[in-house]
């Protein structure tokens, strides 16, 4: 083979069209005699829905529909489905296309105007008239957990949607012989992931062809068609749905349904003309899920040595005001907790919540930050009060590399055994530490205090899931002209499958990056598949195209075989070319392989199965796959003004064999970039009344280039034995461990006040809030630690 | 985020705008640069019937210097005023402040009249302009006003000009003698910031003989404060001046919270910021007394 592209920096095959605006994103997609959609919202968070009159609305000039639920067909007048069902989860509550009887967050959906122009829409919304009782609403998560809270669905007699526990040995056991006990509540507020895309939808309905197409900035087009299908009583034959270039997605967009994006189809078939609706940053704030806030109270049960006997958790899950996701987030932060560490008795117990606030579900990480931050927590805790370095009392409880397949002993998102396939932990930390200069950091961190400033080191592990099920496929065609067409289902949201798919190809059939065309996300090239989710595409879509361009490649083979009279053990694929080994001259290229599969007259071979040189293939892994890896960072307080700043950051990741490290480079500092957000910028204000406070990005302050630093990336490489590439998700390792990361390098830089952060995100105004409160507390009651520096022991 | 339907009128002189003003009263909106307006429109927190766009006005754009004084057209692009020699050679404390206005791309649409017409509390230039006791020009149709910078802030948003009338030029005093300094905390590079301060040193050998400060996001309007500039003036500025300075600024000033920082950071930060602005335009005077050695 000439040329190898597996595992090499190749540039981005999609950038030259995304960077100079040639994208297809859905606001681009406008089809004649266009529509406009916007959607009336509730104000209120908690309140019942008497009348809603549309009179006038309807009599604005351009104004072309007005719906409410009254005037919604049967279909969509019930509640919208339920995804993931679990048998803990009892209440399994999903909202309505539009209000029905009550709504239960501000930005709820009440009415559905459809107009000439997205203006005509605004102002038709001005005009409709929503008597509403007010009722009193849950915002907070404790308030929402107390028997005596106002009720936001009536029927199911509690807030309480599940209620779940897992637990592997003995933990009460564990905790009652241990020789240490620690206890410490931890908070995580809640986040939005804010895409530069918001959501949109276009659809339109074709009489001729009896197809409904839709556009959707989705990360699931086929659930999306086949739900489509069914509740508006088509054929999926009859649906196309296109996930085009989406600007980021993050999980929010892999929910389904959203009420726009069975409003928009719906309406462009009632009315026979396209529909449009661009959701605008201010309705993304209150109508795209939400994720992140949890409060867990933690304990963890080390002997003197500070090797762990058991780890418990309780905690509460905000859902929101519905749970159509089900409880995926709070399982995987119960299943991640455990992180690269041997905990033999650990039991985890959450109670999911409704309140009166935007709907939850999985943003990148998805709970994985919070089963990382209270691990990791504890971990500093333990060594704080032992005395022993942060680092080796991580290193005495690693899993170590001889023992893999590892068996948490917990069941997994995915209901399948929480098995770890492979990894080196400790050879991770190693990297990181020694990138960091880990060793005389007390010393470094003791100068700076000298010099007046307060300086930090913190490094927190994690082991990330990713790379489930249930499946994803994929067709590889060879044209005619030689060019390569690949087509499989996952969206795309700016991971680079056209490029890393690509790769995978190329390597396959010796062909030139270059010539090989990715289709992603569109119902109609390929109809089977899941979603872009949960660090999946690369493990799950990528070894079934894979798969398929390995059948492809052996195809050619017997087509030329069948050409050229010879065995096929005597040929050979080289440079987009099969010869038979030893004569050159007799050679066929892929392109008159292509040609000659698909004869216009004569027969087809037995022994080529099918006509042309295509293959579809699926990869439906077992489980998942499990990458992990170390961040370690060294950050500067300002003790007057709480602000930070990071001086150096440091990612050593793990995620098997890696297809392009450019590409996965890029997912990493977006990750980071996403996770410093949460630590520090990104917070949702609610107000008592249940108001949404942080609806503009001058309120939601995402980091930007300003703030970020540079993430320097070391990449080592433990393939996984659970596919045939090795690879392993890389989706969300950079934002999981950022919050414990820089709770811990807060509580070194300010040691010598003894703060102890237990809250994420954080601010200049609570740290020094934290701060003020640690002076007037006096010293630390916990041990001054390391009095001997933190060097790794020798 | 579409704005309600509103006329657009777009005048090309001062005359014809004042005209605009006085058919239109309260319900005519003035566009600038479009940086705080836009957005309001769009949110429809604002509503106005009738948009009077300024930016083909003629003779509005200009930096001119003036008997010691430099005067700047209203709708002078921040960034042009930014780039300016003049601005940095005779207002350096405006030279200081223009480069933490938003970001660069605001700046390059915002106007000098127009933040300061908007009068945000938190925005940087009317703290400027108050730390420097500069003047708006006005026009309306009652003729022109000349206004200090104490009488035309009055508070959240609300300046002294009338519904028929327009700021037209805006006059900072020069002062390139003078240590300045312009530091603020700001949640991120170029966000509206917590607290600001804009400090001016004069110094007579080693004593002080003139501070100014004038703080942003701590009060209605640009907020100076009597007392504190007293603390140091006539003093020579020392760590013990300074830490009295800051007691002075936190005990005097009196902001409100909000989700961003409480009333109590706001308080405390301000005295951090007021230390650290002097100490910096101070040993910024000291240098120029070097220089003019």
């Amino acid at each position: 083979m000439t040329t190898r592209y597996f595992g090499e920096r190749i540039r981005r095959n999609e950038d030259p069209r995304l960077l100079t605006g040639a994208g297809t994103f859905v606001d681009d997609v406008a089809p004649p005699n266009l529509l406009h959609a916007a959607l009336l919202r509730s104000p209120h968070a908690h309140a019942r829905v008497r009348r809603v009159d549309t009179t006038q609305a309807k009599a604005l000039a351009g104004v072309v529909a007005v719906y409410t639920y009254a005037d919604l067909p049967p279909s969509l007048q019930e509640p919208l489905p339920r995804l993931i069902p679990h048998p803990a989860l009892v209440h399994h509550k999903t909202q309505y296309a539009l209000a029905y009887d009550k709504v239960r967050y501000v930005g709820e959906p009440v009415a559905f105007v459809v107009a000439t122009s997205r203006y005509v829409a605004e102002d038709a919304l001005d005009l409709i008239e929503v008597e509403y009782d007010p009722l009193p609403p849950v915002v907070t998560l404790e308030q929402a957990a107390q028997p005596e809270a106002p009720l936001l669905h009536e029927d199911a007699g509690t807030n309480v949607c599940a209620h779940y526990t897992q637990h592997m040995g003995n933990v009460d056991e564990a905790f009652a012989r241990a020789a240490h006990v620690f206890t410490e509540r931890f908070v995580i507020d809640r986040g939005t992931a804010a895409p530069m895309e918001c959501r949109g939808v276009v659809a339109e309905w074709d009489p001729r062809l009896r197809q409904l197409m839709v556009w959707d900035s989705t990360q699931a087009p086929i659930p999306i068609r086949n739900g489509l299908a069914r509740l508006l009583s088509l054929a999926q034959a009859n649906v196309r749905v296109i996930a085009p270039d989406v600007g980021g997605g993050f999980g929010p967009k892999i929910m389904m349904f959203y009420p726009e994006e069975v409003l928009v189809p719906y309406a462009a078939m009632q009315l026979g003309r396209p529909v449009k609706w661009i959701e605008d940053r201010r309705e993304n704030f209150a109508a795209m899920n939400h994720e992140r806030e949890q409060i867990h109270d933690a304990a963890i049960a080390v002997d003197q040595d500070g090797h762990i006997l058991g780890v418990k958790t309780v905690f509460l899950y905000d859902s929101g005001a519905y749970i159509p996701y089900g409880i995926i987030v709070p399982i995987v932060a119960s299943t991640t907790l455990p992180g690269p560490y041997k905990i033999p008795n650990y039991r985890c117990e959450f109670r999911a919540v409704f309140t009166n606030k935007t709907i939850v579900s999985p943003y990148r990480g998805a709970g994985r930050p919070h089963g990382v931050f209270v691990m990791e927590r504890l971990m500093d805790r333990v060594a704080r009060e032992l005395g022993i370095d942060r680092m080796e009392v991580r290193r005495r409880n690693f899993i170590q590399p001889h023992e893999f397949p590892y068996d948490v002993g917990l069941i997994y998102q995915d209901n399948a055994p929480l098995i770890y396939d492979s990894g080196n932990y400790p050879a991770t930390l190693d990297a990181a530490l020694q990138k960091i200069g880990y060793d005389g950091w007390a010393q470094e961190r003791t100068r700076h205090r000298a010099a007046g400033r307060c300086v930090g080191l913190g490094v927190a592990c994690y082991v990330e899931g990713s790379g489930i099920g249930p499946y994803e496929g994929c067709r590889v065609t060879v044209e005619p002209s030689g060019k390569v067409h690949a087509a499989t289902s996952v969206g795309t949201q700016g991971q680079g499958h056209f490029t890393s798919f690509a790769q995978i190809i190329a390597d396959a059939l010796t062909v030139p990056v270059e010539d090989i065309v990715i289709t992603t996300g569109d119902s109609g090239a390929f109809g089977w598949g899941t979603g872009t989710f949960a660090s999946r595409a690369a493990v799950v879509a990528g070894n079934a195209v894979h798969l398929a361009a390995q059948a492809v490649r052996e195809k050619a083979l017997v087509v030329a075989g069948t050409k050229l009279e010879a065995r096929v053990q005597d040929l050979m694929l080289e440079d987009g070319r099969v010869s038979v080994r030893g004569t050159p001259a007799r050679s066929m290229t892929l392109a008159e392989i292509a040609v000659a599969a698909n004869p216009l007259r004569g027969t087809i071979p037995e022994a080529w199965e099918q006509p042309g040189l295509e293959a579809s293939r699926y990869f439906a892994p077992p489980r998942g796959t499990f990458p992990n890896g170390v961040h370690a960072a060294i950050i500067e307080v300002d003790i007057e003004t709480g602000m930070l700043k990071v001086l150096k950051y440091v990612v050593v990741h793990d995620c098997g064999r890696i297809i392009n490290p450019m590409i996965l480079e890029g997912q990493i500092r977006g990750g980071v970039a996403q996770g410093l957000g949460g630590a520090f910028y990104e917070k949702l204000v609610y107000d008592e009344s249940g108001q949404l406070l942080t609806q503009t990005f001058m309120d939601y302050l995402l980091p930007t280039a300003m703030e970020v630093p540079e993430v320097e990336v070391v990449h080592l490489e433990t393939p996984s034995p659970l596919n045939p590439l090795g690879v392993k998700g890389a989706g969300e390792a950079g934002v999981i461990p950022v919050p414990a990361l820089v709770a811990q390098a807060l509580d070194d830089a300010l040691l010598d006040f003894g703060i102890r952060i237990t809250e994420m995100p954080l601010s200049p105004n609570r740290l020094l809030e934290i701060i003020r409160q640690a002076k007037a507390n006096g010293p630390s009651p916990l041990p001054h630690p390391l009095p001997k520096g933190e060097g790794p022991p020798p | 985020m579409k704005p309600a339907p509103f006329q657009y009128v777009a005048p090309e002189s001062v005359e014809e705008t004042v005209a605009l003003l006085r058919d239109h009263g309260a319900d005519g909106k003035l566009l600038a640069g479009g940086q705080s307006l836009v957005p309001l429109l769009n949110m429809r927190l604002a509503r106005p019937s009738v948009i009077i766009d300024l930016n083909r006005v003629r003779g509005l754009d200009y930096i001119r210097q003036e008997n010691g004084e430099i005067a700047i057209g209203a709708m002078t692009r921040q960034r042009a005023a930014e780039r300016s020699a003049v601005v940095a050679r005779r207002l350096p404390l405006l030279a200081d402040a223009l480069p933490l206005v938003g970001h660069l791309q605001i700046r390059t649409r915002g106007t000098v009249g127009g933040s300061i017409a908007h009068a945000d509390p938190s925005a940087e230039l009317p703290a400027v302009l108050a730390a420097l006791d500069g003047t708006v020009i006005v026009r309306g149709s009652g003729g022109t006003r000349r206004l200090g910078a104490r009488e035309f802030f009055i508070s959240y948003l609300t300046t002294a000009l009338r519904p028929d009338e327009l700021l037209v030029e805006v006059r900072f005093p020069a002062h390139e003698q003078h240590g300045t300094a312009f530091l603020e905390v700001a949640r991120r590079h170029g966000d509206y910031a917590l607290v600001g301060v804009g400090a001016l040193v004069t110094l007579a050998g080693d004593i002080c003989a003139q501070a100014r400060l004038a703080f942003t996001g701590v009060g209605p309007v640009p907020v100076r404060i009597q007392d504190a500039e007293a603390v140091v003036t006539g003093k020579a500025v020392t760590d013990g001046t300074l830490a009295q300075l800051r007691k002075v600024v936190t005990h005097q000033i009196d902001p409100t919270g909000d989700i961003h920082a409480s009333a109590e950071y706001r308080k405390e930060v301000a005295g951090v910021l007021a230390q650290r602005a002097l100490r910096a335009a101070t040993e910024r005077a000291k240098m120029k007394q070097m220089g003019t050695r």
